[in-house]
């Protein structure tokens, strides 16, 4: 096995998914099959690659510092579930 | 004269500027369509039935200015992941069931400003997760031949829309065949770009170093035409290419003479339908026949592509979405006491079981004690794999092949296993790994009736070059008017 059940519900705790037993049940089989499979990278020697995250080499892409429009408040909370007219609103923290 | 909704792209602007038809005319006749197929397809997420309306009734004015643009009065439909402002988008997830974009992606602009009249946002795999639509959370999009079977993903809904006529063209976006794969299977033309030839502000990141949108049309002369109108820089994309866009209209009567086209023997492997086969090599004869010389060409890494794709594109994937976390936008669970339970409770109801399985892929290929075993090792097969491309475009000027190796299966063949639906993608993925241009044009039928394309890929900005050879290809097989027959059932 490649991965257990255990490992899944950790996993899916940092990236803050709550699986029910069955998805963790059905989750668990379906990844050990897909990182088996993965696995298959281990046949290449790699030694020494430089790995590869962009497919083109663009260099760090720099603007003037110009002041712009900027989307107004209004707009940018009308999708919140929920906000108070100034900010998107939380349960609390503390 | 054909009837307004199964018109192309360049047929209906003809009739346009002839004043025979009006952009009203036009969008009505699309809307008729939609009315008449559309419950059998499941092409559309949204529709924007008045808007477009609208929209035409501005175009038939403008065109009566004389300050028309380019794509004036054209009905045109949006895969659901671009952002339209005032015009709900979804991503095909429930998670954004409810969100109304404030701004409009730069490719939606850029149709916008071109004349182009919206129809509608249509439907997807979740997050573009997907090779058939039926991670969609608001049902599959059919495959217009057969609705039986699937249209394939993930912009599925924009191969279907444009196959049915409910549409004259649409815009999709392609990770990882997700363009190529649903043209190949709906048998219309789609054009995945060079990475960075379009700008992806307002696509909503699926994997931000594979995303990349691009026209999914009837005919070549179309996906010319509206790449032209999509493509260049952005400032708002710091990954979009400032280099001056082409008339990709220019080359497309040009012969092949003077090109060597490569076949990658890796392509035509073990498991590779034989329709599929036969398809494409007939269709690679008729390329001989307009000129081209062909060349056997070898990529050795083709077999480790899904491998690689399916760590990567996870790994982004889960960074990525985590945005969707339940504050700014999106599906909240009001019920949660603590903001640890809000984010796991929004995102649990929020997600589909595939969004899910990619985010804890990505997640623990990223994590600590894994990250160089799977994420750094694929990123490193993503180098040999770009590797492969370079020493091949060395040898010749294009790759032929096919897009996928199955015509459309039925839908739920696959839906069990995760696993063999991601193999399918094995030809369509070392393209996006390497942020290559891609094309799939229509190059026959299986013995069942269903749509089988081929593949042209070339070097970074080629796209003209695939464009003359798909052009060549499509006047030669004469098959570009066929459309399903979508009998009633």
């Amino acid at each position: 096995m490649k991965i257990t059940a255990e490992e899944v519900e950790y996993v899916a705790g940092l990236a803050r998914l709550e699986l029910t037993p069955d998805e963790v049940a059905a989750m668990t089989g379906q990844l050990d099959r897909i990182l088996t499979y993965a696995a298959k990278l281990n046949e290449l020697d790699t030694t020494g690659i430089e790995p590869v995250t962009h497919a083109l080499a663009i260099r760090n892409a720099f603007r003037p510092d110009a002041v712009q429009d900027s989307l107004p408040r209004e707009e940018a909370l009308a999708n919140a579930p929920e906000q108070n007219g100034e900010a998107f609103v939380v349960p609390r923290v503390l | 004269m054909d009837q307004l909704h199964s018109l192309s792209l360049t047929a209906a602007l003809a009739l346009l500027d002839k004043g025979e038809v009006s952009a009203v005319d036009l969008t009505r006749a699309v809307l008729a369509r939609i009315d008449a197929v559309e419950d059998r397809i499941g092409a559309y997420i949204t529709l924007s039935r008045e808007h477009a309306l609208t929209q035409a009734q501005e175009a038939d004015r403008g065109r009566h200015a004389g300050t028309a643009g380019p794509l004036c009065g054209l009905p045109i439909s949006i895969k659901d992941v671009l952002c339209t402002r005032g015009l709900r988008t979804t991503c095909g997830s429930r998670i954004l069931e409810s969100f109304v974009p404030p701004y409009d992606a730069t490719v939606v602009a850029r149709l916008r400003a071109a004349g182009a009249v919206l129809v509608g946002k249509t439907n997807m795999d979740e997050f573009a997760m997907g090779s058939s639509n039926e991670s969609s959370a608001f049902g599959p999009a059919r495959n217009p031949w057969q609705t039986s079977h699937i249209c394939g993903g993930s912009s599925g809904g924009s191969a279907a829309a444009v196959a049915a006529g409910e549409c004259l063209a649409s815009i999709g976006t392609d990770t990882g065949g997700s363009i190529r794969q649903p043209a190949s299977h709906c048998g219309v033309v789609g054009l995945k770009p060079t990475y960075g030839r379009v700008s992806r502000y307002g696509l909503v990141a699926f994997a931000s170093s594979l995303d990349q949108a691009g026209p999914l049309t009837k005919t070549v002369e179309d996906a010319a035409l509206l790449l032209g109108v999509i493509a260049g820089h952005d400032p708002k994309d710091s990954t979009s290419v400032d280099r001056p866009v082409p008339d990709y209209r220019a080359a497309l009567t040009d012969g092949l003479k003077g090109l060597t086209l490569g076949i990658p023997k890796e392509y035509f492997a073990q498991g590779l339908d034989p329709e599929v086969e036969a398809a494409v090599r007939h269709g690679i004869e008729v390329l001989r026949e307009a000129g081209a010389d062909t060349v056997d060409i070898s990529l050795p890494h083709t077999e480790y592509g899904v491998a690689a794709y399916y760590l990567i594109a996870p790994a982004e994937a889960s960074s990525n979405l985590a945005r969707f976390d339940g504050v700014r936008y999106g599906l909240r669970d009001k019920e949660a006491g603590t903001l640890y339970d809000m984010y796991r409770r929004s995102r649990s109801r929020g997600f589909g079981s595939e969004v899910k399985r990619r985010i804890i892929i990505g997640t623990y290929a990223l994590s600590s004690g894994y990250y160089d075993a799977y994420y750094r090792k694929a990123s490193q097969v993503r180098a040999l794999i770009g590797e492969d491309f370079r020493k091949a475009f060395a040898r010749c000027d294009a790759l032929v092949s096919p897009v996928s190796p199955i015509p459309a299966w039925k839908l739920g063949e696959k839906a069990a296993d995760p696993l063999s639906m991601y193999l399918t993608d094995v030809l369509t993925i070392p393209n996006n790994l390497a942020g290559l241009p891609g094309i799939s044009v229509p190059c026959g039928f299986s013995g069942a009736g269903l749509p089988i394309g081929l593949q042209v890929q070339a070097a970074h900005f080629e796209e003209e070059k695939l464009l003359r050879i798909a052009a060549n290809l499509e006047r030669r097989l004469g098959i570009v008017g066929r459309r399903p027959e979508l009998a009633n059932p």
